[in-house]
């Protein structure tokens, strides 16, 4: 695939594809130079430019928006460069540039906990290469052989005659060196600097107001806009009167935008967002307004019946073992919508002429937003540039989901050559999410009169994620992320309890609102269902929840190890204190192995989470201290789901328009967290994620343990915990 | 018009009375620092202090401030990074994605300043504001480790 031949329409499914969690492979990681890059000089590779003070810029084509991805693929790549780590800093390269050179960064598409695990191979080869062309350089120099030089802390030495060079000095010359063919990396056991708990590069401007978000960029003779959208799914705008606000402070222009939305420009955005407050809009609210959270959950109890499913995993015969004389332990489960609720609105701020576009934009994937930034604009993809800009959380909200960028855009065509940038309310971000989506769950589970489980049908009835963006779904009804965590096997997430007779089953049922991937996906729900219902069937079987767990996992060693670990920090075998429960869960999922104890209290009705310890082994971790930072948040996020999230649907719309009617956990609910890590080598699992879904059912199951009482339906706040 | 004085300067600022202090340190001042979370004062991500006391900035119409109350926002807390919140949040590395930072940090440095040695259950009580990415844990570590730190340079 070269940029002469490649196709914006073949752009467009490829960056789909990668953005659908499926990455495309890598391609050709030093294209650059073959292709005689215009590149500036002191770009050794495409992953590491050298200035003459030795300062070292390292690119990072993966987003950074909390999850400490710019410090993490940084050691990686200057673990094999051996440079000063103290002297690195880092960019991000264009997704223009890399269309431009042949896609030599690889994928932009930062979610699924794959930024590290999917790249540490490539980036550490241009570390290591561009390691070998400096020291090939100072060599060169110095007219002896390379392998008599070595390379460290960004100095080169010739061992025999002492003589040092530092990477800045010969740099330039590095540059013209040919690409070396034969890249060996490093051992993870002999890091330095990957592995190690190092402070992330970006923290110092976050702390005095100097890191730039998406809303903060300003640009000479800038535009601001508000807009709104039809707040029903499927409507569209039928009229407004742009005359009752155009004489109001700072307007521009009303515009609509597509069918579905309208935006006022003005000087400020305040000023936009005042005038669309005061701008009379009628809506044509289309064919969903009869929809209801309760019709919703309707259509899902159909299809946890129905007969017509596909099969995620099936081992021995389930149905028969549960239709014979084994005791049968039945439960429903079901998970609500939550928006992401990311704490910088969305937006993106764009600039057009007829013959360039160009976005600056907060975004999990540039090539995405390039893609959207073609098409609404109407040029060629060449024409387009993407600058992405730092992110105010993602969580999923802004990978595959680019229509504040197609909206940017299109407000910025409607004033050529001055830049329009656009910031949703929070009430638009709450009211146009791309929602976690909704499933409810039906489990029949045998057990035999030694405790055993014989059999276990798991039906997930609800919505799919791909659906939407997938062509194949559509026509097949199969959509392999509805069953994360669920795999027979696999290095993804594996269903670790061995039963003999396992059946785990779909039936697609999709409500009219849209679905997204959300962090953690469909791992949350899954691991709250099975880890519960586990729970469950322990004490149907009257066996410890542990014990009951130990005899499941005994094929699955990864998984048992980390449930172990948890059990031991948390004193599972001693008693806790007065008033104090435990529950525990653990899951596989994104490729790693988790496991959380939780300690909770219930009194007068009202739930305390104290404690909560969690382990996690992703195989290898490039930075320990931003791994714990992960796993610790990634509760918060979970728990928030948990205990309060969710967007009820009425009338066709989400009733949750902002955070007083959203509740989310803030720091009262918080409980202490101690995370165990526990890498056993050997994999590269995913680290931002996967923590997220054993908090709530280790939650759960302590609920259980203090109250008696099984939630079932989600959020807990819709369930009474009282006598 | 509105007389302000931010972070020490006192300024003559062209805009509506109605328009909320926040947008008006965003897009007047040109003080991005102070961020846009909800608009309804729930999140505290637009918490600056007027007068030493946390001040969620987002609801509250620019003609309520008077001229000669002192706006301190993110940018004004210290020169250079110096409070000794914002020394804590470095030592501790407390950002994660960062957004809601400012106004945690904004929030803090009035708590530790109005409650020298505050308790658990007074970070709990004060610290209201909502952070997406999960740092609470670490903003609690931090915020005692200021208090600690500047009650050490009071004595010192």
């Amino acid at each position: 695939m070269t940029v002469a031949t490649l196709s914006r329409r073949k752009f467009l499914i490829g960056t789909a594809a990668t953005a659908g969690g499926l990455s495309l492979g890598f391609h050709v990681p030093f294209a650059a130079q073959a292709e005689g890059s215009s590149a500036v000089l002191p770009e050794i590779n495409a992953w590491v430019l050298i200035r003459p003070d030795d300062t070292v810029v390292i690119r990072i084509a993966r987003s950074e928006m909390g999850q400490g991805t710019l410090t993490g693929l940084a050691q990686l790549v200057a673990e094999e460069l051996e440079c000063d780590w103290s002297k690195v800093t880092t960019e991000y390269p264009t997704p223009g540039d890399s269309l431009r050179r042949n896609r030599i960064w690889g994928s932009f598409s930062t979610g699924g906990s794959r930024g590290i695990r999917e790249s540490h191979q490539y980036v550490r080869e241009g570390g290591a290469a561009a390691r070998q062309m400096l020291i090939s350089a100072a060599a060169d120099l110095w007219e002896v052989p390379a392998d008599e030089c070595s390379a460290a802390n960004s100095v080169i030495t010739h061992a025999s005659s002492g003589r040092t060079v530092t990477y800045g000095a010969v740099a330039s010359l590095a540059a013209q060196m040919p690409m070396p063919t034969n890249i060996a990396l490093k051992a993870p056991r002999e890091w330095k600097i990957a592995g190690k708990p190092l402070p992330r590069l970006d923290t110092r401007d976050k702390l005095i107001g100097k890191q730039i978000y998406g809303v903060d960029l300003t640009l000479p003779g800038m535009l601001n806009a508000s807009i709104r959208a039809c707040p029903v799914f499927g409507g569209k705008v039928a009229s407004f009167d742009a005359t009752a606000v155009s004489g109001m402070p700072g307007v521009r222009k009303v515009v609509q935008v597509d069918d579905t939305a309208v935006a006022v420009v003005a000087d400020t955005w305040w000023q936009a967002h005042s005038a669309l407050n005061a701008l009379p809009i009628v809506w044509d609210e289309g064919p969903n307004t009869n929809v209801t959270s309760e019709t919703i959950a309707e259509m899902l109890r159909e299809g946890l019946d129905a007969e017509d499913a596909v099969v995620g995993t099936a081992i021995g015969n389930a149905r028969a073992a549960l239709d014979g004389d084994a005791r049968v332990v039945t439960a429903t489960y079901s998970f609500p919508y939550q928006a992401h609720a990311t704490m910088e609105p969305m937006n993106a701020t764009a600039r057009y002429t007829t013959d360039k576009c160009e976005v600056w934009v907060p975004t999990q994937n540039g090539e995405m937003s390039l893609a959207a930034a073609a098409e609404a604009s109407g040029l060629q993809i060449e024409q387009c540039e993407v600058y992405k800009l730092h992110l105010g959380g993602g969580f999923g909200r802004r990978g595959n989901y680019q229509e504040y960028v197609r909206q940017a855009v299109k407000l910025a065509k409607e004033f050529p050559g001055t830049p329009v940038k656009l910031i949703w309310s929070r009430e638009e971000d709450m009211l146009h999410g791309a929602y976690h989506p909704v499933t409810q769950c039906r489990f029949r589970a045998a057990l035999d009169a030694g405790g055993n489980v014989t059999a276990f049908h798991m039906r997930i009835s609800g919505q799919s994620i791909l659906w939407p963006l997938r062509a194949e779904v559509r026509e097949t009804g199969r959509d392999p992320v509805v069953f994360q965590g669920l795999s027979d096997g696999g290095t993804e997430g594996a269903f670790g309890y061995t039963i003999p007779n396992l059946l785990i089953d779909h039936a697609m049922r999709n409500p009219p609102v849209p679905p997204g991937f959300w962090r953690g996906v469909n791992l949350n729900q899954n691991a709250l269902y099975v880890e519960c219902f586990i729970d469950e069937l322990a004490h149907e079987a009257g066996i410890d929840p542990l014990e009951f767990r130990r005899k499941l996992l005994g094929d699955h060693s990864k998984h048992l190890a980390v449930l172990e670990a948890v059990a031991e920090r948390v004193g599972w075998e001693k008693p806790a204190g007065d008033g104090i429960h435990r529950g525990l869960a653990q899951i596989m999922g994104f490729g790693s192995y988790v496991a959380a104890a939780a300690e909770v209290s219930v009194t007068d009705g009202q739930l305390k989470i104290h404690r909560i310890v969690a382990a996690t082994d992703p195989g290898h971790i490039v930075n320990p201290a931003q791994a714990e930072r992960q796993v610790e948040g990634s509760f918060v996020y979970g728990l928030s789901a948990c205990l309060y999230g969710e967007c009820t649907i009425n009338g066709g719309r989400v009733e949750q328009e902002n955070f007083d009617t959203y509740e989310v956990m803030r720091m009262d609910q918080m409980p202490a967290v101690e995370t165990i890590l526990m890498p056993s080598g050997n994999f590269w699992g995913g680290v931002g994620e996967p923590t997220i879904a054993v908090a709530g059912p280790a939650v759960l199951n302590a609920v259980f343990a203090a109250t008696g009482k099984r939630i079932r339906q989600l959020p807990v706040k819709n369930n009474s915990l009282g006598a | 018009m509105a007389r302000l004085t931010i972070n020490g300067e006192t300024r003559d600022i062209e805009v509506d009375p109605e328009t909320p202090l926040l947008w008006v340190l965003r897009e007047q001042a040109g003080l991005t620092g102070t961020k846009f979370g909800c608009g309804i004062a729930q999140c505290g991500a637009c918490t600056v202090h007027i007068d030493g006391v946390a001040t969620r900035s987002c609801a509250l119409p620019v003609s309520a401030v008077e001229p000669g109350q002192q706006i301190v926002t993110i940018e004004g807390l210290s020169e250079d990074g110096s409070h000794p919140v914002q020394q804590a949040w470095l030592a501790l590395d407390v950002p994660q994605c960062g957004y809601c930072q400012a106004g945690m940090i904004m929030a803090a440095a009035a708590l530790i300043n109005s409650t020298p040695s505050p308790s658990d259950d007074d970070i709990s009580a004060e610290i209201t504001n909502i952070c997406r990415c999960g740092t609470y844990n670490r903003v609690r570590a931090a915020i005692k480790l200021a208090a600690e730190t500047a009650s050490a340079s009071q004595k010192g």
